[in-house]
């Protein structure tokens, strides 16, 4: 019983001694270097992988920059930078009027990779790819197209077997940035959706399952016969799903592919704004794969810190430089060239208490 | 000590009335201990309310902007910032029901197999596998969900159940092997091993007396066992409480077999939504501030059903309790 009771003893005493060694030990390694930065950056969780890649690429270049990113959401990045809480924040969707307006100083826009959204489905005894325009996509979200042998499908696919089944329509049930962008998109090319559901990142669905995540979809649309349902583009490659081609605004079928996307971007460039904020849905154009979009990073143009500021800049020229020859190996659409061009500008514009940094 | 120098007196007679109240047996070591257990319950308190405040002040916007009709309405849309939370009160209790109605049976039986009818050397693996079950993150019961019940559930159960009691209104509808009734059996797997775990122990501390008076009486096994549930009856109140508290705050696990579809309907069959899963899903990207604000609101809500239905739970058992006189308190 004594030599329990002093085990015991001994054993709270070590863990108390080496709790406090380990205090001790933390405490100088928190500090920075004062020639290195730290840098904090937060937000959506669709360009985590590529921005984790960059990080670790970036950090080993350059070691005395210490940056990290935590995929938090879109909302919660454009929240912690108008908070101020993080050096920089990413977001999906560019920020609205009204967010920019809240925010206490000029944000940038910088956009960083390309992301699609596909339709994926589950159709017994049908091997094809299964086409779709607009109109039928916007119609069996809405619920108004009941059945897989409706005509409405089947004039687009000619020669497929079509069952006479239900369709079961699947979504993310979780806000998404990837709802947000397919929703988007019906409202351009339906204008009862943009009336009946609109824009957003969770809407409210006229029908179907909820799934969470990508990965809550796919097992569902995988698990359950006669479903449809969408997911990212990185993920459908990954997961070797059956991928629909979608009619663009030019009329043509395009997979959708790192390459159409891209397309996307390039040829929506012209009438892209100065600020670089654009949605990039059914762009004309006959390559181009209509569902796409940017993702974007998040800067102040006045930056408070010279040290840090510049640090942050440097970063992202590398990104949207050397970053985006990673882009394909994960998936992603790199920017095309003129477009990196014009982020050049906005980060060449970046100031700490007036001097520029690059 | 030298507590005998006079100055040290007066000091001495200032702290006695706090520590006799504390400590009446004049124990320093006792009033320490009672000092802190004092602290410790107080915090519990504290936390309580404190968590209480933060989430109605942060709901107060929500809460000016729909007042009453929060809890009433059924349009959940926030592009349009319309919110109305029933349906998410409507899918959690159900699905919370639904649990209870399949678990409870079930969780009574493994008790009573482990504690009264089971040889030793299969009553401890089987006691300890039970326990496991209560072990598993809930993010693998949902994977195990959408991958291996619900597609189950689809081919197997719910095609019946359609055939033969469709003409109950509970079992009409599409069916896909997502939707309420899917969501309450994960709910049920889920809550067995923390009822039958906790009922086992219950049953384990009635006193052999009871059993050997029973059966000096006459009575057979079975009722035997029945003169032990009903001595454990309070504690097997308890059991269920805990279990339906689980069932009401599960998040992961419902959220990817339930639907998600903030709906309505008699139908088991069909997607519906709980409390706790709309937080989950809704909170990283909701930008708006009253949306924002509506989900907190949606959080307070499921903090007062589950006080409202624990307190339920409970009255129901003192009035148990009270009716078939239930003496060994054995929880």
């Amino acid at each position: 019983m004594s030599v329990w009771k002093r085990s015991v003893c001994a054993a709270v005493w070590l863990i108390l001694l080496v709790s406090l060694m380990g205090f001790a030990g933390c405490a100088p390694a928190g500090k920075v270097g004062d020639t290195g930065a730290q840098l904090q950056g937060a937000g959506a969780t669709f360009p985590n992988p590529i921005y984790q890649k960059w990080l670790s690429e970036y950090g080993k270049l350059h070691p005395n920059v210490k940056i990290d990113y935590q995929s938090i959401g879109s909302g919660g990045g454009i929240k912690q930078i108008q908070a101020q809480t993080v050096d920089f924040g990413a977001s999906d969707a560019p920020m609205k009027d009204e967010d920019l307006k809240a925010a206490p100083g000029e944000l940038l826009h910088i956009p960083t990779v390309l992301g699609a959204v596909v339709i994926t489905y589950n159709l017994e005894g049908v091997s094809q790819t299964l086409h779709f325009s607009p109109e039928v996509i916007a119609d069996i979200f809405l619920g108004k197209i009941k059945k897989w042998n409706d005509p409405k499908i089947a004039a687009d696919n000619a020669g497929a077997k079509l069952p006479a089944a239900d369709i079961t329509v699947v979504h993310r049930s979780d806000g998404s940035g990837t709802s947000a962008v397919f929703t988007d998109y019906l409202s351009k090319v339906s204008p009862e959706w943009k009336e009946k559901v609109g824009t957003g990142t969770s809407p409210s669905w006229p029908i179907g399952i909820g799934g969470k995540g990508n990965e809550g979809v796919t097992g569902q649309v995988k698990n359950t016969p006669n479903t449809i349902g969408y997911v990212e583009l990185a993920y459908a490659v990954q997961n070797k799903l059956p991928v629909a081609q979608v009619k663009n605004a030019s009329g043509a079928f395009v997979q959708p592919t790192i390459d159409s996307v891209t397309a996307a971007a390039a040829a929506s460039a012209a009438n892209t704004p100065d600020d670089l904020r654009v949605s990039i849905t059914n762009a004309q154009g006959a390559d181009v794969y209509p569902i796409s979009s940017y993702t974007y990073i998040l800067v102040y143009k006045n930056q408070k810190d010279a040290a840090k500021g510049k640090a942050l800049i440097d970063f992202l020229w590398w990104g949207i430089h050397d970053g985006e020859a990673m882009a394909k190996g994960l998936d992603y659409a790199p920017l095309p060239a003129d477009i990196v061009k014009r982020a050049e500008a906005k980060l060449n514009s970046v100031t700490a208490n007036g001097t520029a940094l690059r | 000590m030298s507590a005998t120098t006079p100055e040290n007196v007066p000091v001495r007679e200032k702290h006695s009335d706090w520590r006799r109240v504390l400590s009446p047996t004049g124990n320093r070591g006792d009033a320490i201990f009672r000092a802190l257990m004092l602290g410790v319950g107080l915090f519990m308190v504290a936390i309580v309310i404190a968590m209480m405040i933060a989430l109605a002040s942060d709901s107060m916007l929500s809460i000016r902007q729909f007042g009453i009709g929060f809890l009433t309405g059924r349009q959940w849309n926030p592009i349009k910032g319309e919110f109305g939370a029933l349906p998410f009160i409507y899918g959690t209790i159900v699905s919370s029901l639904i649990a209870l109605i399949i678990s409870v049976p079930f969780s009574l039986g493994i008790a009573v197999f482990l504690v009264e009818q089971a040889p030793h050397y299969i009553a401890r693996p089987v006691g300890f596998l039970v326990e496991l079950l209560a072990a598993i993150p809930s993010v693998v019961y949902g994977l195990w969900g959408i991958f291996v019940l619900a597609p189950f559930l689809r081919v197997y159960v719910e095609p019946p159940l359609g055939r033969w009691f469709g003409w109950l209104p509970l079992f009409q509808g599409s069916i896909t092997g997502i939707g309420l009734l899917t969501g309450g059996i994960i709910l049920a797997i889920m809550v067995t091993p923390i009822i039958s775990a906790v009922v086992r122990d219950v049953l384990a501390a009635v006193p052999g007396s009871q059993r050997e008076a029973a059966l000096a009486l006459g009575a057979t096994k079975w009722e035997m066992i029945r003169v032990v549930l009903v001595n454990g009856a309070p504690g097997i109140a308890g059991a269920v409480i805990l279990g339906l508290g689980r069932a009401l705050g599960e998040t992961m696990a419902v959220t990817m077999v339930i639907g998600n579809r903030p709906d309505i309907s008699v139908s088991l069959f069909e997607p519906s939504y709980t409390i706790a899963s709309a937080i989950a899903n809704e909170f990283t990207e909701a930008t708006q501030a009253l949306h924002l604000s509506a989900l907190v609101e949606l959080g307070l809500i499921l903090f007062f059903v589950t006080f409202i239905v624990n307190g339920i739970a409970r009255l129901l058992v003192w009035n148990v309790t009270k009716q078939t006189g239930g003496v060994g308190r054995a929880a």
